[in-house]
């Protein structure tokens, strides 16, 4: 039993778990607006545009947090606008413009890191970039993680229900004076923040993981918006640490695990759920069908 | 309710311009409509209709022109409003039931602030019933037929105390039994006082539903009660002479 607990008394394990829960709630809670305002594209261009950002702040300040953060945050932004810009002035649809400009700055993000990063001193590589490092997170990550999730939360938890309003119907909403494009920007700020927090951890690939799988999971199983967003928090709190101590046990690279964890939580949910699942509407079409052919007497079944 | 004798409880447009990139869709618009009515619009196809509810909801830019409801001049979006968008537009999959789509009215007056209290609850329970979706409360919205999804929108309405409903092409995919249970549902609308005004296609059954007809084709063709407007003349005017669009864009047929 010894193997069991001995991730708890290791303090790169202590550390690498108390990041898990704040970015499995953070990310599992985003997910759920995410999901519902069809914005999973657009999330993983925001996540891949974080790169080149980081690049220039690690280049201009160095592994200070600030630097990496406003980087990024000017990268994914320049990203988000510039789609928004190209799809306005011409044909293209905005997500033809994202997938263009996303791969443009992730390009661009590899080379820089490709020149720079061998003339720093530091020992950290593009593969830590890509799909994280979470037991390399430091006491002030964890502190900057923690500010971030203590902003997110609340604002959106405040912003419930305009939030609401936009996401099941944003034309009605605005109709109605709902500030629709001020709220999808929070919801984008916060999408960026929610990232940058978590690319130390897992990387800017597998954050999609973190961010998606937990919601649409919760969507697979629930009918209730405030359930989705606060359960999506709940799961993917759970589910990243599940991953952690699995990647421990079984030696096993952490981001991924995590990835797959709520990756599998998702494909459990789709398979079973009591009433969206696939297996249980396979069932519910035969009783309709015994039904109706109850009706008319002198038949049978088959 | 006061009433407010200095203000009559009456819709004005007067003189509505709106066009998309240039290019005007309903020129110079002027009626009146009395709360506690329903009116029609009819036109054909691109006449307009849906142009002009959105622009009374705030969702189309005005080019020019002024929209009066209760003698106050309405600028922009408001919450006296209720737009319900053409079923398809919705997103039926959204976790939520009947009762909290009727709750996402009372939203709007509380903001993000105040609690959600008693009289919201008082609010929520008087539309449910009086659009008769009380049995049905708990149930999940991709489980509704076409007559209750819009009853669930009818009560929204109700809970968010608008004052005008603006409806989309109401009847159009609904069975006969649905479509006479709407038109009861519109007469429960105007015996609380509402205005309800609706894009509508099937010309025999104007004169049982609507008070009032709006005939547009660009321009506005004819305005008034049913019994006086609604005649052969105006219908051939509206249906029969090709859209107004101002000046000729090269697309002549």
């Amino acid at each position: 039993m010894d193997w069991l607990f001995k991730p708890f008394h290791d303090v790169f394990m202590q550390r690498a778990l108390v990041a898990c829960m704040l970015i499995g709630f953070t990310n599992g809670f985003m997910g759920g607006f995410v999901v519902l305002r069809r914005l999973a594209l657009m999330a993983d261009a925001l996540s891949h545009s974080l790169l080149p950002g980081l690049a220039v702040g690690l280049i201009l300040f160095g592994l200070a947090p600030g630097g990496l953060f406003v980087g990024g945050l000017v990268a994914a932004l320049t990203v988000a606008l510039g789609a928004q810009f190209l799809a306005r002035g011409s044909r293209i649809k905005e997500d033809t413009a994202l997938a263009i400009l996303y791969t443009v700055a992730f390009s661009i993000g590899i080379i820089i890191m490709f020149k720079v990063l061998p003339h720093l001193k530091t020992r950290v590589s593009l593969e830590d970039y890509l799909v994280g490092d979470i037991l390399g997170v430091s006491d002030a990550d964890l502190w900057v993680t923690f500010g971030i999730s203590l902003f997110i939360v609340p604002l959106l938890a405040f912003l419930q229900r305009p939030l609401m309003l936009t996401l099941f119907d944003p034309s009605v909403a605005r109709s109605q004076g709902v500030k629709v494009s001020a709220l999808n920007l929070v919801l984008v700020i916060s999408l960026v923040f929610s990232m940058i927090a978590s690319q130390q951890a897992v990387g800017v690939i597998l954050l999609l993981g973190l961010l998606i799988s937990p919601a649409a999971t919760m969507y697979m199983l629930c009918d209730s918006y405030p359930l989705m967003v606060w359960g999506g928090g709940v799961l993917g709190m759970f589910g990243s640490c599940l991953g952690l101590l699995l990647s421990y046990w079984l030696n096993l690279p952490s981001g991924a695990c995590i990835a797959l964890v709520l990756g599998s939580f998702f494909l459990i949910a789709y398979a079973f759920s009591p009433r969206y699942g696939i297996l249980s509407r396979l069932l519910r079409r035969r009783h309709f069908h015994e039904q109706s052919l109850a009706r008319w007497p002198g038949k049978s079944a088959d | 309710m006061t009433t407010r004798p200095q203000h009559p409880h009456r819709l004005s447009v007067r003189d509505l311009t709106v066009s998309y990139q240039r290019i005007p869709a309903l020129h110079h618009i002027s009626f009146d409509a009395e709360c506690g009515s329903a009116v029609a619009l009819l036109g054909p196809n691109g006449a307009g209709k849906s142009t002009l509810l959105k622009t009374l909801a705030g969702l189309a830019p005005r080019e020019s022109g002024t929209i009066t409801f209760h003698g106050v001049e309405v600028k922009g979006a408001s919450t006296d409003f209720a737009y319900l968008p053409q079923r398809e537009q919705v997103d039926w999959d959204f976790p939520t039931t009947v009762r909290g789509i009727v709750e996402m009215g009372r939203y709007l007056r509380l903001g993000c602030w105040r609690r959600y209290g008693q009289a919201d609850v008082v609010a929520v329970e008087e539309a449910l019933n009086a659009m008769e979706l009380k049995p049905i409360e708990k149930r999940q919205i991709n489980a509704l037929s076409g007559g209750q999804q819009q009853r669930a929108f009818l009560a929204r309405a109700l809970a968010q105390e608008a004052h005008v409903v603006l409806f989309d092409e109401p009847f159009t995919g609904l069975d006969k039994p649905t479509q006479d249970n709407l038109k009861q549902l519109l007469r429960t609308l105007r015996e609380h006082g509402k205005l309800v005004l609706a894009s509508h296609h099937d010309l025999a059954s104007v004169s049982e539903i609507f008070d009032q007809v709006i005939f547009l084709n660009g321009e506005l063709i004819a305005s008034g009660p049913t019994l006086e407007t609604f005649t052969q003349e105006n219908i051939r005017k509206a249906y029969n002479m090709p859209v107004f669009s101002g000046i000729d864009h090269g697309l002549a047929v």
